[in-house]
């Protein structure tokens, strides 16, 4: 706004004169690192916070937000891991993500692969099927699909978990990877098929491993958002042992507004977040180029 | 299902084998390859996502209660209770704000910010980007991987009346009228609160997606702008808001979808409705009819209610998006 000074000159012309640049540059440069050192810091304070406040007495929490814990000991850490049974439902949470991936992975490749290649009448439809699916309140669904999995007697069991997460992340994965394998280039399919490849061998030899950048993307896509899924497990699975993280952190954190456990809140959840922190600074790079990719198709 | 699903899968063969190799017959490969390729993703998905969303159609006109095998066909009585509901068509309402609200201040708040990040840099030689910005970047999409409902117990307790963080805050700044102020228990602030840190989980996953639409854009682009002594808002207004048009669309719907539904947020912060039910959504009504108050019929209409307001939202957003342009090549 203010900007628009120096630019407002005829600048064309001094394209490689860096060293005139001029106020104005520095009033936007300035100006844009603080407003985005504000945004970092509304974003990482509230999250030291919360593992400041984790080695902390429920009474030290009480007296003063800002206090340090007199003692730094993971009392709190231990009461959460054990009276939260958090590292059950962490372990649920990895076989159900797992598992719907593993799942959501081969159909979502082979339908997308099918539908991309080999067009055929009724294929829209199924392509539009799936993207019905995408834009669909998954609540809709919820009434349903608690009765189909009884009926199944797969309600409040991990695999019912599996199946309906995979279900539901089906059309995004058919919807990403349909455009990746329509730009792959037909002429290796065919040099396959020449070579007396069939159909089945040039899937799995060829077309897969080529399509390996667009299986990431939404492997990491994909596992984001299962592993943050919390309407599916509160509503389909009600049977504490098999419970996956989300909703046991909900659970603890329902008791421990009565029991008043705070600290032990904290602890748990820092223990839900640290591993998340650890793989996202391994993949962040990836994972921000997956994003950007994933929702741009 | 079953009956789809194989049908399609023979009519799919066809015009694969007269487009690659014509002439050739049926193999088993072949067969056995559209069969599982086709049919098995396809009756997966009919069973355990289309089904359930038909069903819950046919659910919402009858008086089904669950456990009964009883069902009987009610019609629109459903709906009708539902215009009825006071408690519902408050829902519907709060569902709305959120709807209008959430997408809007997310979008111009992650534009902003990526903008500084892809721009903000010199306004001579190179189109440059801010220095040192994929730090900012880093910080402001991590939340985006954590659970929303740690999010959600996370600011609840930062909300805390007199133990929370931003009273801790505000009252070391003086605001002492805050020292004990329930952010999440006034009727006042508890939506505002709530909106605002779904915004705060959001933002940087935006940001991200628009810094990198923007670096999409051709910098011959920008180039040309500035010789042609174009302001760096005029740039932004011209150039790059119109050039990642798709993007904005795309975020906005998604946005959108997330915000009628809300239910991780409000079960976490506020899981009865907040003061005076001013934070109760549709999602966390239906959930509560369904699976606590077993009135499985009305549940489904609600979800159908759901459905519609979704759908016409998306459909609201391509038509404007249209209307005010969108289908202009800008490059013209």
């Amino acid at each position: 706004m203010t900007m628009t000074e120096t630019s407002r000159n005829p600048t064309g012309t001094t394209d490689h004169g860096g060293g005139r640049a001029g106020r104005g540059d520095k009033v936007v440069a300035t100006t844009a690192h603080t407003a985005l050192t504000i945004w970092s810091l509304i974003v990482i304070l509230p999250m030291l916070w919360t593992v400041l406040s984790s080695f902390k007495t429920s009474e030290e929490i009480h007296s003063s937000p800002f206090s340090l814990p007199k003692h730094w000991n993971f009392q709190n850490y231990v009461n959460a891991w054990t009276t939260a049974g958090i590292g059950d439902y962490f372990l649920n949470s990895i076989i159900v993500v797992a598992g719907a991936l593993i799942v959501t992975m081969t159909l979502g490749s082979m339908c997308a692969y099918v539908l991309a290649r080999f067009p055929f009448p009724g294929s829209r439809i199924i392509y539009y099927l799936m993207l019905a699916g995408l834009t669909f309140p998954i609540f809709l669904a919820i009434v349903p699909l608690f009765f189909l999995l009884q009926q199944m007697g797969l309600l409040n069991t991990l695999p019912g978990l599996i199946f309906t997460y995979a279900a539901f992340a089906l059309p995004f994965t058919v919807f990403f990877l349909f455009s990746f394998f329509k730009a792959l280039p037909s002429t290796i399919a065919e040099a396959a098929a020449i070579d007396g490849a069939g159909e089945w061998r040039t899937f799995f030899q060829v077309m897969l491993p080529m399509a390996r950048p667009g299986l990431a993307t939404v492997l990491i896509l994909n596992f984001v958002g299962l592993w943050n899924q919390f309407l599916l497990p509160i509503a389909l699975n009600s049977d504490e042992s098999n419970y996956v993280l989300t909703q046991g952190m909900a659970k603890f954190a329902s008791q421990a507004g009565y029991s008043v456990d705070f600290g032990a809140l904290f602890a748990a959840v820092v223990i839900t977040v640290v591993p998340v922190l650890i793989v996202y600074m391994i993949f962040q790079r990836q994972l921000q180029g997956s994003v950007s990719q994933g929702t741009s198709k | 299902m079953t009956a789809l699903g194989t049908g399609v899968a023979p009519g799919s063969t066809k015009p694969a084998r007269t487009r690659r190799r014509p002439g050739k017959k049926l193999t088993f490969d072949k067969v056995s390859f559209f069969l599982v390729f086709l049919g098995v993703p396809v009756v997966f998905y009919l069973a355990f996502v289309v089904s359930p969303f038909v069903q819950a159609v046919y659910y919402s006109l009858t008086d089904w209660s669950g456990f009964s095998p009883e069902m009987n066909f009610v019609g629109i009585s459903n709906y009708r209770t539902l215009l009825g509901d006071g408690t519902f068509m408050k829902s519907v309402g709060n569902s709305i704000t959120l709807v209008i609200v959430l997408p809007v201040v997310t979008i111009v708040l992650s534009l902003v910010l990526a903008s500084f990040v892809t721009v903000g840099g010199s306004s001579h030689g190179r189109i440059k980007g801010l220095r040192n910005s994929s730090f900012y970047r880093v910080i402001s999409f991590f939340p985006y991987v954590v659970p929303a409902i740690i999010i959600g117990i996370m600011w609840q307790q930062i909300y805390d009346p007199s133990a929370g963080l931003l009273n801790g805050v505000l009252t070391r700044l003086g605001f002492q009228q805050f020292s004990s102020f329930p952010w999440l228990g006034d009727e006042r602030t508890a939506m505002v609160a709530t909106m605002f840190v779904i915004v705060w989980g959001f933002v940087g996953f935006y940001m991200v997606l628009f810094v990198a639409g923007i670096k999409g854009i051709p910098a011959e682009l920008y180039e040309a702008a500035r010789i042609d002594g174009a302001g760096r808002f005029r740039t932004m207004t011209r150039i790059t808001i119109p050039m990642i048009r798709d993007n904005i669309q795309t975020a906005y719907i998604y946005m959108g979808i997330l915000s009628l539904d809300a239910f991780v947020y409000m079960v976490a912060m506020n899981p009865g409705g907040g003061p005076n039910n001013s934070t109760l959504v549709m999602a966390q009504q239906l959930f509560s009819t369904a699976f606590t108050q077993g009135k499985f019929g009305l549940a489904c209409a609600m979800g159908v209610v759901l459905a519609a307001i979704t759908l016409t939202f998306a459909g609201l957003v391509f038509v404007v998006n249209w209307l005010t342009g969108g289908h202009e090549d800008i490059t013209e």
